[in-house]
């Protein structure tokens, strides 16, 4: 897309400079994030991991532009996403960013290809290219002949397949894979986790979020945070050393 | 744009039994505005068009004369005379109280009064038979009459034989001259329209046995002349007086004009009355556009996290809102539309939807859909991402 030829390739894709999140719980101050720093390029397959209450929501809601730090900067693809307005943020999750969510968040009322077309029309693309790249979109994950079911008629491994499709549709940056896992049995956890693996072959950066070292294992590169701080940063093999 | 309309036509149609429920509202509140204005216009203008026949081209001059002023019949003639641009007719007005005999028979309640020639033409009546009284007539102080139908019927059976026949009015034996046309045709009664006779104003003034006249009518020639003439007749008899207590001219249009104000008044309360049917309705809408925006906080959420903006999501929902409030504008219409045309039809008057009540609850509808829309759409636009995401 225009947006990522203009920008130099040697910048990291995702630039994370002391990041800070606090939460005001009443009298009380959490540190979801206490100075989390991070650089992500290119073509990476990162899992960030972490027990629940670590963090890595945290972390994973500044990746995905859903919110903004409290101190910290963060540049995707080079910009400055750190205190960007509401609209300004949709803009950024809707170019750069595909979502893929532990419940898949389909919207019930909407067929598989409407569901696909959704960050198309909030890019504003016409209504013949929409379809068309839904549909094409829907035959990478191998749902392109179901295109007119609902989302309650298929299985769960089908319907995160279409949120798969869904957030490949606007051929972002980044693809944000939360628990991705999370809702399936082992059979088809395997499926979706290889058809990760296989986007990141194709040259697509990953970043998944899980609390499941062993699932973790299937990234390239681990990073483990621990109360709100990065403890561990590095190869697969190198994070399976130490478990 | 057009996907929103889609959307929220897919979400109405969703929900049918609420959809349908939020309507209702809008529909009552549109029907009942339509109904009432209409019902209230339609009847008010069989009163209005009665009211019209009347004569509002006409206004009555009375006078008090004193033995040091008065207005003699002959001013009033000269003043006439001068504005023949302005005035089409005039009569001067004298009330005779009497009984009319014809051998055995006779008649109490018949309204008497001697006129000018011109009176036939000013009240807008036509002649059945024989003639109308002349200027001649009125020099010579001839004993000669014109009858109303009913009056020739009572007395002679039928309007040819009361042609040349007379009538005994206080003794005096009055010659039937002309017959006027029937003017009420649903009702022939005792002091009813045709129940009057006419005889030159010189005669009845003697029979009277009083010198001054103290009464005049008056017709202008275009029914807008009517507020000029009027002013004209009292500098006249300001001239005269010099007190303007002492005469009175009332323009029949002038009645006319309180009659159509109050109309409007009325109708403006009634429908004001409905249009507080059609505000509750629209915090209906707004009671079930906030349920729908926190039942669909996921939704919401999901579409926030794939890039609509708040623009979008606000647009989304203030259309459902307005969609749902003109569908049930536009049925509330042909409601209100069919249930005016019964009524119309059982209450005998010719009652029709104004197009300004149709088109003011139309935009009334959406116009609530639009605002009571807006502050639940506000809300879903101003979600959080995050938030809406953890919701269920």
């Amino acid at each position: 897309m225009g947006m990522e030829e203009s920008v130099n390739l040697d910048v990291p894709l995702i630039e994370l400079k002391n990041i800070e999140k606090i939460y005001q719980m009443g009298e009380e101050e959490v540190r979801a994030n206490d100075g989390i720093s991070l650089e992500i390029h290119r073509g990476e397959f990162v899992a960030i991991v972490g027990k629940s209450g670590s963090g890595k929501s945290t972390l994973m809601n500044i990746i995905g532009a859903l919110d903004v730090p409290t101190s910290g900067e963060y540049f995707l693809g080079g910009e400055d996403v750190s205190d960007m307005e509401d609209d300004e943020l949709a803009e950024i999750r809707n170019k750069m960013i595909g979502f893929i969510f532990q419940q898949y968040n389909l919207l019930p009322k909407l067929n598989l290809l409407e569901n696909v077309e959704l960050p198309l029309l909030y890019a504003g693309v016409p209504a013949s290219e929409r379809r068309e790249r839904a549909i094409a979109s829907l035959d990478r994950v191998g749902l392109k002949e179901k295109w007119k079911n609902m989302p309650s008629q298929l299985s769960g491994g089908q319907q995160q397949r279409v949120s798969i499709a869904r957030a490949l549709a606007g051929d972002p940056s980044l693809i944000l894979a939360d628990e991705p896992t999370g809702a399936l049995d082992s059979k088809t956890s395997r499926e979706v986790l290889n058809f990760l693996k296989q986007l990141n072959e194709e040259g697509n950066t990953i970043v998944m979020i899980t609390h499941d070292s062993s699932i973790a294992l299937e990234a390239r590169r681990v990073v483990r945070v621990h109360d709100g701080k990065i403890n561990f940063d590095g190869d697969v093999n190198d994070y399976a050393a130490i478990l | 744009m057009l996907q929103s309309f889609k959307l929220a036509l897919k979400s109405i149609w969703s929900n049918k039994m609420r959809s349908f429920l939020t309507m209702l509202g809008i529909i009552i509140g549109v029907a009942s505005v339509i109904i009432l204005v209409s019902l209230v216009n339609g009847y008010m203008s069989t009163v209005v068009e009665n009211f019209a026949s009347m004569g509002v081209n006409q206004m009555s001059v009375r006078l008090t004369n004193l033995s040091s002023r008065k207005a003699e019949v002959d001013d009033f003639y000269d003043f006439y005379s001068k504005n023949t641009d302005i005035f089409a007719q005039m009569s001067p007005n004298v009330s005779l109280m009497a009984t009319l005999k014809k051998g055995n028979d006779s008649l109490t309640s018949t309204s008497i009064s001697g006129c000018s020639e011109e009176y036939l033409d000013l009240k807008n009546y036509e002649l059945e038979a024989g003639r109308n009284i002349q200027y001649a007539d009125i020099l010579s102080r001839n004993k000669v009459c014109v009858v109303g139908y009913y009056v020739a019927q009572e007395l002679f059976g039928d309007t040819q034989s009361a042609l040349g026949e007379t009538i005994k009015i206080n003794g005096y034996a009055f010659k039937v001259i002309g017959v006027v046309e029937r003017q009420d045709d649903d009702d022939l009664d005792e002091g009813g329209t045709d129940d009057f006779l006419w005889m030159p104003y010189s005669i009845a003034v003697k029979m009277a046995r009083s010198a001054d006249i103290s009464n005049y009518t008056f017709a202008t020639a275009d029914i807008d002349d009517t507020d000029r003439a009027k002013e004209l007749l009292e500098n006249f008899l300001y001239e005269i007086y010099k007190n303007d207590d002492l005469y009175r001219v009332t323009a029949n249009s002038e009645m006319l004009d309180s009659l159509n104000e109050q109309i409007a008044m009325m109708s403006a309360m009634l429908g004001g009355i409905a249009g507080i049917s059609l505000l509750v309705a629209g915090v209906g809408v707004m009671n079930i556009m906030l349920v729908s925006v926190t039942e669909r906080t996921r939704e919401i959420g999901i579409r926030k996290s794939l890039g609509a903006k708040r623009g979008t999501i606000m647009q989304q929902f203030v259309i459902e809102a307005a969609v749902t409030s003109s569908i049930g504008g536009v049925i509330g219409i042909l409601l209100g539309a069919g249930v005016t045309g019964l009524a119309g039809n059982l209450m005998g008057i010719n009652a029709v939807p104004t197009p300004g009540a149709v088109l003011i609850s139309f935009s009334v509808s959406v116009g609530i859909g639009l605002i009571f829309g807006y502050m639940p759409a506000n809300r879903a636009a101003k979600l959080n991402p995050i938030d809406a995401l953890r919701s269920d």
